[in-house]
């Protein structure tokens, strides 16, 4: 039986591992235990129960990891996944009962409603850049959907994945929910395995293989991508306001390193200068004047990653575009707020999603342009607009695709649990957050109750032309049409 | 055969038609809908004719299953359009005020449909109606094993929708592959699970969202009836739902049912009379059950029959004119459990009918296989009932009577596990489609101060009370009235 304690984890989690985990989860969930409401809230309390306990130590694991900063710590993960637990538990009755619908002639006399069940046995990938949080937000919607669960979180945050092998081994039923540590061998044997539904939060890269692996067993995926999420700036808006707002959807999360972090920035050409002056004085009010040692600034995840933002700048074309900031401390893996203006269209930094401090400003003469920009890319999790101008704004609701939009603020969406979190195209399929995550892990099966009562013959054969004649008036509701037909007209 | 020069050419158009924002206009979308449902009408006959040549279909069950279904559909659609392209507001927390949000629809792009051949019509159109109402450029690639049904597919569609924005293209699996090599929005496909495979596996190098629409075997438990009137209803719908659904080759049929022993006789008698007297004494020449699709089906169907145990088990029909790929409608009784005919899905018209001690046991029966489009149960044990609600899973269940859940516009169809995944019909067909946006939008007004850095305790106190939507605390904290008691002490 595959365990969350043995260490070293190298040659013990293969194959075969993964196929008795799986086996001994299904036991677990066709014994029935999962489906209870008891269960599920149990679970869910236990969680709560995990993150208040120990929020000292998932500080000290995102320290560990990222050096994230306690407050963005507590606000971006901790806060938001007590909040996801707590509306969870409050909603999850409600969620859990069936839905009656309205059923038409054409099915009369019938009654119908849709019943929630769990998918059955589900796995949950997760990232590195909001390792708590996004391993036990989709656990919440796996659990209170009944479903049995594997969390295979990121190695590349090493701290919190052992962290939260350890608290879940302890305050979960470890009979149902179990996590796997572990990198690329033990995710390929996870994946080797026939789950019911996949759930990934990462790359694209990784994206592809998880769907390809899940096309074998015709296993439903939802994939949590990312993209390059862009910022019009207009120059009708509050500058000090838009400044903040800007920053803290860029430094401000996990320095650049998330999701649906500003990846750059879109202006006018004249309004640019105005921009990044604005810029320059909050970054220095929030981060001070040595942004490098602030401790309000995660680092850089590693060193393979310090690399990548740091080869972004490698292009003369590119580093003789800066404007604020640059400069890097290898040692600490730490990189500072970093603005460039008008790099080219062509470099590597316009080409992939950034996943980092720097923050690129492309000009353009009229704002509309813009959309013609964002258009020609992937479709983003999110795009960003800052304008009083209505009309501006209902082009961009019209025009602009991503999974989610945000206008005069960054980022902010994702802490409403009425709205769905998820992305298109590039940037994935499926949602979750609030009742989405329930639904995500849910089948929704339709159930039909029907009486022996009244029926049409003219549904079975023989069939004659009578018959025809009073099924197209059926199938169409015309009534008039019915009674003709019946009476022979 | 289409050669790639053409569907790149095709595919071009195609997204210079997308790009020009026509198919997102609601007047272009009605258009074609309103089309659409002349075109079923006006070309009712020709639809008939090549149902009856591809598989030998009646022209009633035509209507009822594929013409009538689908102008059902469109009405809806159109009634609907409107609503269903309209945002939802969605509430918000009050923390947030004045922060407003909504859910807007909008489509996914250019979208592939892949049908199959046992309702060529209903299973190409259906989807089609769903990728249309959501605003998308769409190509239908129908089933060349239903080669007269995908030909007039091909001209009715050409001549009467926007031909730049809807195409079908025909061919075999070779046409299938070069069309999977592109990269779609959204590939909606209708078969079996062999090919879902493939189509997955090409849809995850572009990271395309698919819905899969497969089969499975579709159990109906059968309880004792008392009453013959019910007996008689129940059993005429079991008997439509397997025979006279395009002689059971459909993902929702009937493949096999579940009874009591001491109930399993009786039901064989009435069902041998009822099938005379709805499919005739000779059911080929009174074309009220369908024919087999072609020779490769109809020799795995008789294959089924090979097995010695299994042919011994046959109590009414049985006969095979391999000339006419015609199978009389066949029952069994008790096949065993592991032949073939008991783990695959059937697609045709053999029934067989395993006996159970007790109704009950249909329960762990079911739940010990795959799970399927469909479970029907014709029942009046309301416990029974619950225990097949809460212990089965499959794609929907119905309660007396079969096939029906088919025509309905407000409950979901589609799979779970080996049966699929994704759904359809209704406004269901318009979501399958869509990509519902989340849109918020905030005010430059309020802000909450506390948000931004540089980080201290009394803001960590503050978010601590926003969070639980404790407002009052928020305030008091801010006004100076409430000590930070339980702030962290790592900072």
């Amino acid at each position: 039986m595959a365990s969350e304690d043995k260490k070293p984890k190298a040659a013990c989690f293969d194959g075969e591992a993964a196929r008795s985990l799986v086996t001994e989860l299904r036991k677990t969930f066709d014994a029935g235990k999962t489906k209870s409401y008891e269960w599920r809230v149990s679970q869910l309390k236990s969680l709560l129960k995990l993150t208040k306990d120990h929020e000292n130590d998932i500080i000290e694991a995102l320290r560990t990891d990222l050096s994230k900063p306690v407050l963005e710590a507590f606000v971006s993960e901790i806060a938001m996944l007590k909040s996801s637990c707590e509306f969870t538990l409050k909603q999850l009755k409600r969620w859990m009962v069936p839905e009656k619908v309205k059923t038409s002639i054409t099915t009369f006399p019938s009654s119908a409603e849709i019943v929630p069940e769990p998918l059955g046995v589900v796995l949950v990938i997760s990232a590195w850049n909001y390792p708590f949080l996004l391993s036990l937000d989709p656990v919440i919607g796996a659990i209170a959907a009944g479903n049995a669960v594997v969390l295979k979180p990121s190695e590349i945050a090493p701290a919190t994945s052992s962290l939260l092998a350890k608290l879940l081994g302890e305050y979960m039923d470890r009979s149902a929910v179990k996590v796997i540590e572990g990198a690329v061998p033990e995710t390929s044997a996870l994946l080797e395995q026939k789950w019911d539904k996949i759930f990934y939060t990462g790359n694209g890269k990784v994206g592809r293989i998880v769907l390809a692996a899940a096309a074998k067993h015709l296993t439903p995926v939802d994939l949590e991508l990312g993209g390059k999420c862009p910022v019009i700036v207009d120059s009708n808006i509050n500058l000090i306001v838009t400044a903040r707002r800007i920053i803290a959807g860029k430094w401000g999360m996990n320095n650049g390193q998330a999701c649906i972090s500003a990846d750059h920035i879109i202006t006018t050409k004249d309004f640019a200068p105005k921009l990044i002056d604005a810029l320059k004085v909050e970054l220095v009010k929030f981060y001070g004047n040595e942004p490098l040692v602030s401790e309000d600034l995660s680092r850089i995840v590693s060193s393979n990653h310090f690399a990548r933002v740091t080869k972004l700048l490698d292009d003369d074309k590119v580093a003789g575009k800066i404007v604020h900031g640059g400069q890097n401390d290898q040692n600490n893996l730490k990189i500072a707020p970093t603005i460039l203006l008008d790099v080219p269209e062509d470099c590597l930094m316009m080409n992939e999603e950034i996943f980092g401090p720097l923050l690129p400003i492309v000009t353009v003469n009229n704002l509309e342009d813009s959309f013609k920009i964002i258009n020609s890319r992937e479709k983003p999790l999110a795009a960003y607009i800052f304008t009083t101008n209505k009309r501006l704004k209902e082009a961009f609701v019209k025009n602009v695709s991503a999974g989610g939009l945000l206008i005069n603020d960054v980022a902010l969406h994702i802490a409403n649990p009425y709205l769905p979190f998820g992305g298109v195209g590039e940037s994935g399929m499926g949602s979750y957050h609030g009742r989405f995550s329930f639904d995500t892990f849910t089948h929704k099966k339709a159930v039909l109750y029907r009486s022996f009562a009244g029926d049409a013959s003219a549904r079975y054969p023989p069939y004659t032309p009578g018959k025809l004649k009073l099924l197209k008036a059926l199938l169409s509701g015309n009534i008039l049409g019915i009674i003709r037909a019946l009476i022979g007209w | 055969m289409e050669p790639i020069g053409d569907l790149e050419r095709e595919l071009e158009e195609l997204r210079e038609t997308y790009k020009s924002g026509k198919t997102k206009e609601a007047s272009w979308r009605r258009s074609q809908l309103k089309s659409l449902l002349s075109l079923l009408e006006e070309r009712e006959e020709d639809i008939f004719q090549a149902l009856h040549q591809d598989i030998g279909k009646n022209h009633v069950e035509s209507y009822r299953d594929e013409v009538g279904i689908l102008i059902k559909s469109v009405n809806y659609a159109l009634d609907c359009l409107k609503q269903w392209m309209s945002g939802k507001n969605v509430k918000l927390p009050m923390v947030t005020f004045p922060t407003r949000a909504e859910l807007v629809p909008e489509p996914l792009g250019i979208v592939l449909i892949i049908s199959s051949w046992n309702f060529p019509f209903g299973l190409s159109l259906e989807p089609l109606i769903g990728a249309i109402a959501a605003g998308n450029v769409v190509v239908l690639k129908p089933s060349e094993l239903a080669p007269a049904s995908s030909s007039v597919l091909a001209t009715t569609l050409h001549s009467y929708l926007d031909n730049k924005a809807v195409k079908v293209i025909q061919g075999g699996p070779s046409v299938g592959d070069q069309l999977l090599q592109q990269k779609w929005d959204k590939i909606f496909f209708t078969g079996s699970p062999r090919v879902a495979r493939i189509v997955m596996t090409a849809a995850a190098k572009h990271l395309t969202p698919v819905t899969l629409e497969l089969g499975g075997k579709c159990p109906a438990v059968v309880d004792a009836l008392s009453s013959s009137w019910d007996r008689e209803m129940a059993i005429k719908r079991i008997l439509g739902g397997k025979f006279g659904a395009c002689a059971g080759q459909a993902c929702i049929g009937i493949d096999y049912i579940l009874t009591e022993k001491k109930f399993a006789t009786t039901l064989i008698e009435e069902m041998k009379v009822l099938i005379k007297k709805m499919f005739g004494e000779n059911p080929r020449e009174s074309h009220s059950v369908a024919r087999i699709i072609n020779k490769h089906h109809f020799l795995s169907l008789k294959s089924l029959l090979d097995d010695p145990m299994v042919k011994a088990s046959v109590v009414y029909g049985g006969s095979l004119d391999e000339d006419h790929l015609f199978i009389e409608p066949t029952i069994l009784l008790d096949p065993p459990l592991e032949a073939a005919i008991m783990n695959e899905e059937i697609f045709g018209p053999l029934l067989p009918i395993i006996s159970l001690e007790k109704i009950e046991e249909s329960v762990e029966f079911i739940k010990s296989r795959p799970r399927g489009l469909s479970v029907y149960a014709f029942t009046k044990n309301e416990k029974l009932m619950r225990r097949l609600i809460s212990e089965t899973s499959s794609g929907s269940l119905i309660f007396n009577d079969a096939i029906i859940q088919y025509a309905a516009d407000t409950v979901p169809f589609g799979g779970v596990g080996e049966s699929g995944f994704g759904r359809y019909h209704g406004k269901f067909s318009f979501d399958a489609f869509t990509h519902e946006k989340a849109v918020v939008r905030r005010h430059f007004l309020i802000e909450f101060w506390f948000r931004f850095p540089p980080w201290n305790d009394y803001k960590m106190q503050l978010f601590k009370s926003a969070y639980r939507y404790n407002y009052l605390s928020v305030v008091l904290i801010t006004l100076g009235l409430k000590k930070s008691s339980q702030c962290s002490k790592t900072h």
